[in-house]
């Protein structure tokens, strides 16, 4: 079959192409590494200077998660403008008065929860203790657990997006795509050996990072394999699909990578890496257009809340929708070199 | 004698640009025939008319009685591209491998095709070295002989002599002449006059026009020209 010959000969030539083939494979996972040194730390313990507070107090707050020093107002004041205190703890007639650094959000709510146990501890009443139970996930779960999965998504999505459309397009450049228009080949014979190709590679790739992710870099992780690998699989597929069919409209390699901020970066944006709730509505629809929503939705609910096929069963259509749309288009769009 | 090619009245042009105009051509089987014209003269345009990868504006290219684009005519044509159109990181092999199977050879098919083709054209020794450290000569010579894997009967060269040295380009015309032999039907273009002289049929092209065409001989015969480029100027200053 002749769909097989270009399948055979994606896969030779990246077996050539060393740089690309790392590209795929070690790239992904040396930056999901990265993000994982960055992201999975322990929860922050903040720097906290104390000025005239009473003992049985102090003695509370060094039993939390905070590096409390003992200072006088001056010294406190000095070292709260020179950020080597989270925040200065001072008290009057009237209560506790904090001075926060300010800079840093994740620092701010970090002193504000050591200052809310304080209170209940020290309070004589007894609180009515709060029972939290987790519905998904558990009190371990960091924000790498929870971009994690988003992330695996997107880097299968990037890299596959890159090399498939710079493949293609040097197809082009190299005057092989004209070649093989000037035989019987058909336009769908050319996109779907493409696609074929480059499939079997990203089932690889697939494993090979999700693989990673899950068990060296421990990311949380309830439901199936394998499920994971279908939807990083189908998000291959429309990275590449959509990477081929963007290939037509750049002229040059350098044309190629100005795609990446139209198409890759805001797709960072607005696929649920950052929280969206708090977005104008319109504007969070703009994340509805794009494959990596559906993909990184599907992933966590995969590998958070633990589902089963059906949980993100409309995800895997609309993942599958949109590669057959880029798939129909890149075949309109050959047409461009040949009519036939 | 019967036309395996006929060229019917094609004009063409991209955007606004015109560049073929009422271009008529017909060509014989087993006959070589010379598209020669300078650069931007739209060789490479009619060409790819006849290949069937451009579909022209008004008038056809009737292949084999067939009008193009016909993807089943494509299968009785081997097309050299003016680029070598070879795929950088393979072998020579592996490419020439590739393109008989586009083609839809079987393996023994093409493991012997393969061999024949590099036999006649003497690329056997550095055939499994990767193309990109091939020579401008080398990577011609197997971007041809990727042309003939399917034993074509109409051979389309676009420029196929470019940037080849002197002994390279005769064992290749002499590769040619006995594909004619064999009943080949080739097309070439050419911006090289003398190269002119070995085709059986010539069409001169300036401007997208037709300027002239006829054997060598007769159209330098007309005109008591001694050259083929005496013959271009002549009926190029006529056309003007």
């Amino acid at each position: 079959m002749k769909v097989m010959a270009i399948i055979k000969r994606i896969l030779h030539q990246f077996r050539r192409d060393k740089r690309s083939m790392a590209l795929m494979i070690v790239a992904p996972l040396f930056i999901l590494t990265l993000m994982w040194l960055v992201l999975d730390g322990d929860s922050y313990s903040p720097d906290i200077a104390v000025v005239d507070i009473p003992e049985p107090i102090i003695e509370i707050l060094e039993g939390q998660e905070a590096e409390i020093h003992v200072m006088a107002m001056e010294e406190a004041e000095k070292a709260l403008k020179d950020e080597e205190l989270d925040a200065m703890l001072t008290w009057d007639e009237a209560g506790f008065k904090v001075l926060l650094e300010g800079s840093d959000p994740n620092a701010n709510s970090a002193v504000q929860k050591v200052l809310q146990q304080t209170m209940k501890e020290s309070s004589d009443k007894p609180v009515p203790q709060t029972k939290v139970e987790f519905l998904h996930g558990s009190e371990n779960l960091n924000l790498f657990d929870n971009v994690g999965p988003v992330l695996i998504g997107f880097f299968v999505f990037f890299f596959v997006f890159i090399v498939g459309g710079v493949s293609f397009l040097r197809e082009r450049t190299q005057g092989t795509l004209e070649r093989l228009l000037a035989t019987p080949l058909k336009r769908w014979e050319i996109v779907t050996g493409y696609l074929g190709g480059f499939g079997v590679f990203t089932v690889i790739q697939s494993i090979i990072i999700a693989a990673f992710s899950i068990y060296v870099l421990n990311i949380y992780m309830t439901g199936e394999f394998w499920y994971v690998m279908l939807i990083t699989f189908l998000l291959a597929m429309a990275a590449l699909s959509l990477g081929t069919l963007l290939s037509a409209y750049a002229n040059n390699e350098f044309q190629m990578m100005q795609f990446i901020p139209l198409v890759i970066v805001p797709q960072v944006f607005f696929s649920g890496i950052f929280n969206l709730d708090t977005m104008q509505p319109w504007l969070r629809a703009i994340g509805k257009v794009m494959p990596l929503t559906y993909g990184g939705e599907a992933l966590r609910d995969i590998m958070i809340r633990g589902e089963g096929i059906h949980g993100f069963l409309d995800e895997v259509y609309i993942l599958i929708g949109f590669s057959v749309l880029f798939i129909l288009l890149n075949i309109l769009a050959l047409k461009r070199h040949r009519k036939l | 004698m019967e036309a395996v090619i006929k060229v019917n009245d094609i004009s063409h042009s991209f955007g606004k640009e015109t560049v073929l105009k009422d271009i008529q051509l017909s060509v014989g089987k087993g006959e070589v025939f010379g598209l020669l014209g300078p650069s931007g003269s739209g060789k490479t345009t009619l060409v790819k008319i006849i290949v069937g990868i451009l579909k022209p504006i008004s008038g056809n290219a009737v292949v084999l009685e067939k009008t193009m684009p016909s993807l089943k005519q494509m299968k009785h044509i081997g097309f050299m591209a003016q680029s070598d159109a070879l795929y950088s990181e393979l072998s020579g092999r592996e490419n020439l491998d590739f393109f008989a199977s586009v083609y839809g050879l079987s393996k023994a098919e093409r493991q012997q095709r393969i061999r024949e083709v590099l036999e006649v054209l003497g690329l056997s020794d550095d055939i499994d070295k990767p193309v990109d450290k091939f020579s401008g000569g080398m990577k011609r010579r197997v971007s041809l002989a990727a042309a003939l894997l399917h034993k074509p009967e109409i051979l389309i060269l676009d420029e196929p002599t470019v940037g080849i040295d002197p002994v390279l380009r005769k064992s290749i015309w002499e590769e040619l002449n006995a594909l004619k032999d064999e009943g080949t039907t080739i097309i070439l273009t050419t911006h090289v006059m003398d190269e002119a002289e070995k085709c059986d049929q010539l069409a001169l092209l300036r401007n997208g026009h037709v300027i002239a065409q006829g054997t060598p001989h007769s159209l330098k015969k007309d005109i008591n020209a001694a050259t083929i480029e005496e013959a271009f100027l002549h009926y190029g200053g006529v056309g003007q």
